[in-house]
């Protein structure tokens, strides 16, 4: 039963390599794209759902016992993220048959795609620190191609700054597992945690509060936190929507999840000093963030900081470091996702539809697609924090938490930024939808085609269902968030079951 | 011997915050490139050098001899060699890429080509 750990990872590689097989045939590549994606999804549900009743499922890969071999490990959150995963893989895969056009795909889009979904699997799905740094690469050399694929200017600017600032966040990484390796002389997650309780000296103390923020910097710079994120909003408008909503859904999340996983499993001793450090930088990220998206004129380039603001919020749940707190942060990251990856979904449209993606020179699509204007509503509204949707109760429960453990200059923050982010969604709303169409320049084709019937708004559909689901049935929802919260603030559980009786 | 090792790990480090700080392109690929050497080194050094056995249990034992040294670094070194080999060949072919496309290796003026500028200078 335990074997279907291994299917979310295997899935998507045995799909990137039967696209990469048919690589003549863009048809037979756009059909085993999408199947995949289908596949990966039902499987990762399975899992989910096992990973619920059995609350940690461990893997020793090769029966070597655990400190020695590799381990994979679902634990509720892995479950959670690994789904959402296949979700927005299910959207962009169904997404991109609509809107990734026939050259890409003959580069290998989707194969690129399914290795993409693999790395980020696989990066859930570990629980040896060394396996989680050669995910993290799979999932970026995949990254690295997508972002440069179709070759077009501005793409090869952007995607040469995500490259080189990806470079140095993985030599971090590895230096920061060197160093560990050294003090510890093990790389099993559990087996650390269990090694870095019984140190007692204070030399070794002072190294590891050291370690903690080497870690910090290395995957403060995938999660994109301040002070290290202006590589994200320089590249994320580059790509096509498709493989920026991808991005913009997963890749920052990895980031964010291997902070809170090393944060709530290896790195507790001092959590005075480095979970203070992690609940300033959440505040900074938040907002600089919201700040940065008010200046903008682009929509996907306001998303981008968007994406930034929203990862303080994340951040914030894992600085405050209480069992309500993780849950709200695990709820954030379910919310955020559905919505962002939509958002990113909805400026392809746009950008499709307006063939521009400056917000002075659209306008008018209310008129003219209205229900594409209620489809980006739902994501935009949600985003911002209004009830009955999701992110409601995402902001709520943060801000509940906040209070609860009188911390009141960051729920104010929290509360000011929500405000802002309301405010860049109207802009939005206002420029691209509401607003009258600006006289067509000569060069800009009317587009009077309906995109109803497009696969392109499906997935856009489906995306926002699921928010307004998670939204209106939050009772359910929330209940796992919070025993995620709790197992995961109370590592023990996890620890004797990824080590067993030792 | 581990002194120099630092020390040397170190001067690498310098050289490549240096390298990637610069405007030219390939330079700081080069940079990049150092880093990875010195992380490798970094790892390779971290856990301690050991004068001793080779870590392979010889046929008429059941355990390692003392003193054996620490394979795991080494395969985590040829693991990190391995990756950061392909993830420079592609930034390579990204570089050379860009520049076909941008025709400068200037950071300053790539900047105008990010902003969607059809300027080069």
């Amino acid at each position: 039963m335990t074997n279907l750990l291994v299917a979310p990872i295997l899935i998507p590689m045995l799909f990137g390599i039967l696209c990469l097989l048919s690589f003549k045939s863009t048809r037979l590549q756009r059909i085993l794209g999408f199947v995949g994606t289908i596949v990966l999804f039902c499987a990762s549900l399975g899992l989910f759902f096992l990973t619920l009743k059995h609350e940690i499922l461990v893997l020793h890969i090769g029966s070597w016992p655990a400190p020695y071999g590799i381990t994979l490990v679902s634990d509720l959150f892995s479950a959670i993220m690994q789904l959402l995963t296949s979700i927005v893989g299910l959207a962009v895969g169904w997404y991109s048959l609509a809107m990734i056009g026939e050259q890409r795909t003959a580069f290998g889009f989707y194969a690129l795609f399914h290795f993409l979904l693999m790395g980020v699997n696989g990066s859930f799905l570990t629980a040896d620190i060394f396996n989680l740094y050669v995910w993290f690469e799979v999932m970026l050399i995949s990254s690295f191609v997508m972002m440069a694929l179709g070759g077009e200017r501005a793409q090869m600017a952007g995607a040469l700054k995500y490259v080189v600032i990806n470079l140095i966040s993985s030599a971090i990484f590895l230096a920061a597992l060197g160093i560990l390796y050294g003090i510890a002389g093990t790389l099993n997650m559990a087996d650390l945690a269990v090694k870095f309780s019984q140190i007692d000296s204070n030399s070794s103390r002072a190294l590891i509060s050291a370690l903690a923020v080497l870690f910090l910097a290395a995957f403060g710079i995938k999660a994109a936190i301040f002070p290290l994120f202006f590589w994200l909003p320089a590249s994320y408008h580059t790509p096509p929507a498709a493989i920026a909503a991808v991005f913009s859904g997963l890749l920052t999340k990895v980031g964010v999840y291997a902070l809170i996983r090393v944060f709530t499993l290896i790195f507790i001793q001092d959590t005075g000093f480095t979970h203070t450090l992690i609940l300033v930088l959440s505040c900074l990220t938040m907002l600089i963030g919201v700040f940065g998206a008010m200046v903008q004129h682009e929509f996907r380039r306001v998303l981008s900081f968007h994406i930034v603001s929203q990862i303080g919020y994340m951040l914030m749940g894992l600085g405050l470091f209480t069992p309500l707190a993780l849950a709200a942060s695990v709820f954030y990251i379910m919310h955020h996702i559905l919505v962002k990856t939509n958002l990113f979904l909805v400026s392809g449209v746009v950008e499709y539809l307006g063939k521009t993606a400056d917000l002075n020179k659209l306008g008018g699509l209310y008129r003219s697609q209205p229900l594409l204007a209620i489809l980006f509503l739902i994501p935009a509204m949600s985003l911002a924090g209004i009830p009955p949707l999701s992110g409601f109760f995402a902001k709520f429960n943060l801000i509940k938490t906040g209070l609860l453990e009188s911390q009141y200059w960051v729920v104010g923050i929290a509360l000011i930024v929500s405000l802002f982010t309301l405010y860049s969604m109207i802009k939005l709303w206002n420029q691209a939808f509401w607003k009258p169409a600006p006289p067509l320049s000569p060069d800009v084709p009317v587009v009077q085609e309906k995109v109803l019937c497009k696969p392109m708004i499906l997935p856009i559909v489906l995306l926002a269902s699921l928010t307004i689901l998670v939204g209106v049935g939050i009772g359910p929802v929330f209940e796992i968030a919070m025993r995620t919260g709790v197992q995961l603030f109370e590592p023990a559980r996890y620890i004797t079951a990824v080590l067993g009786g030792l | 011997m581990e002194i120099i090792l630092a020390i040397m790990i170190g001067g690498l480090y310098a050289a490549a915050v240096y390298m990637i700080l610069r405007r030219s392109l390939v330079k700081i690929l080069i940079g990049i490139v150092l880093l990875s050497q010195a992380t490798n080194m970094l790892i390779f050094v971290s856990s301690g050098i050991t004068r001793g056995n080779s870590p392979v249990i010889k046929a008429e034992e059941t355990v390692l001899s003392q003193p054996h040294a620490d394979p795991l670094p080494q395969a985590l070194v040829l693991t990190a060699i391995v990756i950061s080999f392909g993830l420079t060949a592609f930034a390579l072919a990204l570089t050379y890429r860009a520049y076909k496309s941008v025709k400068t290796d200037d950071l300053d003026k790539l900047r105008s080509a990010a902003m969607g500028g059809e300027e080069n200078v």
